[in-house]
């Protein structure tokens, strides 16, 4: 028995603590958005925020993550019907192909844009190289944070859609 | 996604539980015959059910297709609603499910015998593509870059139409009227004159009942008010909230998990288990021998693999453990060799004759090229759940085949078809790997030994070791040039032949040619890998022809403008791509740019990429990159792809590698079989033409191109001549440092 705090709730869960808190999260907790990948934090699909900072979750004890604050990309919005500004740069940009690793590139730009606020191309490559898009939307990925990030400055520019 | 039963099928096209479903049959007059044919070997209608109009004039496409992130649902959404006229505000989509009645064959055979314009060069091929595309659409198949081109084309387009002729027709039965004092638009009918205005929800009812035009009038291009365009993709929002629902998502009442281990080497057999090594494991529920594999099911995936790691079992190796890379490459050059030499090498395309040729010639280059195998690694490891349950068996997964899985997994737990239900699920990557069944058979199997749901969930290194391969090759070229430097003769002779069929063919206006090749068999699994042998023989072909461009001492890109004359489409891409690169406009010290193009799946697409060395690696700073698919239905998506299928092929170049060690597959996860990730991804621009014709593809095209531009663009810089896939083998150094060295 483990207790975890996850996206605000305290959720008292029946696994080993030492299970990777990947599978803590998809298999007991019963959200799915987080991403199982490769195992060994090779391609970040499994990022969550762990107290805000981003972390591989497969690779990570949920014996590790007790009395921290753990969100995941169903609780990286403010509110229900409100989506976080990275989300809603993703759907302006057309960001997602396949769509199985933008859980943990979104976690990932939003870790970043709470840091950086307007980060640079090298910021960006620094942040999110560890995630990796096996549909090749890089290009939009980088497109999509300098989008959230005018988003969250209210600054948003024109839609690049065609 | 609503329950499809058989009797929905049965009731087409009359008002069922308040939505009317219209299907159509597509029976051009001079080929009926054939259809009928068709129709009669099977017994049944082909062609059942594409469109619905609800009661709230929604209209909702039925698409037989996977969407893996191509966008294919829109897509085809768009054409259907087009034709219709239909308010895309209140379009939906629902996904086909896994019944024979979306195997749509004759849309292929269609698609295949009415008036594609092949080049001379093609004709002998036209067999070849046909039988593909049967192969394909007849297992209900995503792939072959085939969705829009044949689903499209010919089922959604012609049902949009046809059902917007019914509707008009019902229309003018109510109110009086003649058809052509009517106008269709955004989901409503309107009679100028007396200002009557309807939804088609309110005609639907009486349309269904009215005989669909087997060929109704399409629209031109300019008449298109949805294709063109680029609407959202519908299924993006679920994909930025974890809502989506992969495969790998699905969670039934009491399920449990399961992971596996086949045995390392293709071929090889389990041999002996020791379930004492794990009894006191908690969580363990029962070990599964497959034959050739062993799972363990548990209550939650790490407890399975916990489990799994520290099972004792003992593999075969079928007889292959001694073979290895080295060897697989020998034994290709020994058999390249001995065909050659025997003269029996297999004919792939032939035109003039080129042995004269090459010993007329003022000069002539050989080369050899060689590529590795390579692994699909789809994001989302393969992994099916399945329950075996009062005489049914149900599966939730994500599949490129829904039908052919279905079909497979009864005949593995000795079911009839009738018994299986397959629930397909968004597709974490597919790339062709989907297209394969072994995951969902063994889910079945070990879910047939279990009283409740199983997950069955690969872990990345059996993804790695298990996968269906793209295969290794080697591709030798003699080439022939006269005393000015002009191509006169192109001899070429590869090792084992998949498909498509005109794969290692080139487009320039070479007279004299020879391509022939030799199968080799190997042990290692082989798969359809995104753009299946275009991924290879573009690398070789267009290496090659840059080769014969240098030795000429031509620039490559008007090298190969020439030999385009007259080819005007292709010449059309390859002057697009280099007039928005700035070809001939200088480059820093430590950058080289490359050219490449090539034709896959009906579309031509050519690139050119600038390539920076630093500290002796490439580095991929920019791709430019024209494509013309005849026409662009959704201009943003056809773009996304180009990237995608940069990234993909670039990937490959770069890092892929699958090496065989003692049988097996000696990668295991990313850490050894690399990715490009954001930090090498270069900038991608499209430029699209629309040169009209028969549509071509969009999820594959962009990809074979990517490897020999990269390289060209290597050998701008360095000089160095990259012979050999993968780039990270080599060593690079400037080519101002090697000169002054």
């Amino acid at each position: 028995m483990i207790t975890l705090f996850i996206n605000g709730e305290s959720r008292a869960l029946d696994v080993d603590p030492s299970t990777p808190l990947l599978w803590v999260i998809r298999d007991y907790a019963g959200l799915t958005g987080t991403k199982f990948g490769c195992g060994i934090a090779q391609c970040g699909a499994c990022t969550v925020h762990v107290d805000g900072s981003p972390v591989r979750s497969c690779v990570m004890p949920a014996s590790a993550t007790v009395g921290r604050q753990i969100t995941t990309i169903e609780g990286i919005n403010s509110g229900e019907d409100s989506l976080h500004p990275v989300q809603q740069a993703w759907i302006d940009e057309q960001v997602p192909q396949c769509g199985y690793c933008q859980s943990g590139q979104i976690m990932a730009a939003a870790a970043l844009l709470e840091r950086t606020p307007a980060p640079t191309d090298a910021d960006i490559d620094a942040a999110m190289s560890g995630i990796v898009c096996r549909c090749g939307t890089y290009p939009r990925i980088r497109k999509g944070i300098k989008r959230a990030a005018a988003i969250a400055n209210s600054e948003v520019p024109e839609a690049d859609n065609g | 996604m609503g329950k499809w039963t058989r009797r929905a099928f049965i009731t087409a096209g009359v008002a069922a539980g308040g939505v009317v479903v219209f299907g159509v049959a597509i029976r051009r007059g001079d080929r009926s015959g054939k259809v009928r044919e068709l129709v009669a070997a099977d017994g049944e209608s082909l062609f059942d059910v594409w469109l619905k109009i609800a009661p709230d004039n929604t209209v909702t496409a039925i698409i037989p297709h996977a969407d893996m992130g191509q966008g294919v649902h829109t897509a085809l959404a768009m054409m259907l609603a087009d034709e219709l006229d239909a308010d895309w505000s209140a379009v939906q989509y629902e996904e086909a499910p896994a019944h024979k009645e979306f195997a749509n064959y004759a849309l292929a055979r269609e698609y295949s015998t009415s008036g594609m314009d092949f080049p001379a060069w093609l004709v002998d091929s036209v067999d070849g593509l046909f039988f593909r595309a049967t192969q394909m659409m007849g297992l209900q198949i995503t792939g072959g870059s085939l969705s829009v081109r044949t689903t499209g084309q010919l089922a959604m387009r012609v049902t949009g139409a046809a059902t917007r002729a019914v509707l008009l027709q019902a229309a003018a039965d109510e109110w009086q009227v003649p058809v052509s004092e009517l106008l269709a638009a955004d989901s409503m009918i309107r009679h100028e004159a007396t200002g009557r205005e309807e939804t088609y929800a309110h005609f639907a009812p009486a349309a269904a009942q009215l005989h669909l035009p087997d060929k109704p009038a399409l629209k031109s291009p300019e008449a298109f008010r949805i294709m063109g365009t680029s609407p959202p993709r519908s299924d993006v929002p679920a994909k930025v909230d974890g809502s989506a629902n992969f495969g790998i998502d699905a969670v039934l009442p009491g399920m449990k998990y399961a992971t596996i281990k086949a045995a390392p080497v293709f071929g090889g057999r389990v041999l002996a288990v020791d379930e004492s090594s794990i009894q006191d494991m908690p969580g363990v529920r029962k070990v599964v021998n497959l034959g050739d594999a062993v799972a363990v099911i548990a209550d939650g995936y790490w407890q399975a693999k916990k489990a799994l790691d520290k099972l004792a079992i003992e593999f075969g190796d079928g007889g292959n453990g001694a073979t290895g890379q080295e060897g697989i490459f020998e034994q290709f050059a020994r058999e390249l060799d001995s065909a050659a030499a025997e003269d029996r090498a297999k004919k792939d395309f032939a035109s003039g004759n080129a042995a004269a040729a090459l010993d007329a010639a003022a000069q002539v280059l050989e080369a050899e090229y060689r590529v590795p195998f390579l692994a699909h690694a789809t994001m989302e490891p393969m992994n099916c759940t399945a329950w075996v349950h009062d005489n049914r068996c149900e599966l939730w997964l994500g599949t490129q085949n829904p039908l052919g899985f279905a079909q497979q997994v009864a005949g593995a737990i000795d079911m009839d078809q009738t018994q299986v239900f397959l629930h397909n699920q968004y597709l974490g990557g597919g790339f062709g790997r989907r297209a394969f069944d072994d995951f969902a058979i063994q889910a079945a199997r070990i879910a047939a030994e279990a009283p409740y749901p199983v997950k069955l969930i690969w872990s990345r290194e059996e993804d790695m070791r298990h996968d269906h391969y793209r295969q290794a090759s080697i591709s030798r070229f003699r080439g022939g040039l006269d005393a000015s430097g002009n191509a006169i003769a192109w001899h070429n002779h590869y090792v084992n032949k998949h498909d498509p069929e005109e794969a290692p063919h080139i487009p320039y206006a070479i007279a004299d040619q020879a391509i022939v090749y030799s199968e080799s068999e190997t042990h290692v699994p082989w798969g359809f890998w995104r753009s299946v042998d275009h991924s290879l023989h573009a690398f070789f072909t267009e290496s090659f022809i840059d080769e014969l461009a240098v030795a000429a001492g031509r620039d490559t890109y008007e090298y190969r403008r020439e030999l385009l004359a007259g080819s005007p489409r292709f010449r059309a891409v390859l002057d697009l791509a280099a007039k928005q690169a700035g070809w001939g406009e200088s480059l820093p010290d430590n950058t080289g740019r490359g050219i490449a193009i090539h034709r896959s799946f009906g579309t031509i697409v050519a690139q050119v990429v600038d390539v920076e060395i630093v500290d002796g690696k490439p580095r991929a700073r920019r791709v430019v990159c024209a494509v013309d698919p005849g026409y662009t239905v959704h201009p943003d998506n056809l773009a996304a792809q180009m990237e995608s299928g940069i990234a993909y092929g670039l990937t490959a170049a770069l890092y892929g590698e699958i090496t065989i060690s003692d049988g097996a597959v000696r990668q295991s996860n990313f850490h050894d079989y690399r990715m490009l990730r954001i930090d090498e991804a270069p900038d991608v621009e499209t430029y699209i033409i629309n040169g009209g014709g028969v549509t071509g593809g969009a999820g594959e095209p962009g990809t074979p191109p990517i490897a020999p531009a990269f390289t060209n663009a290597i050998f701008d810089a360095t000089g160095i001549r990259i012979r050999e896939l993968p780039v990270s083998k080599h060593e690079l150094r400037l080519k101002d440092v090697e000169d002054v060295a």
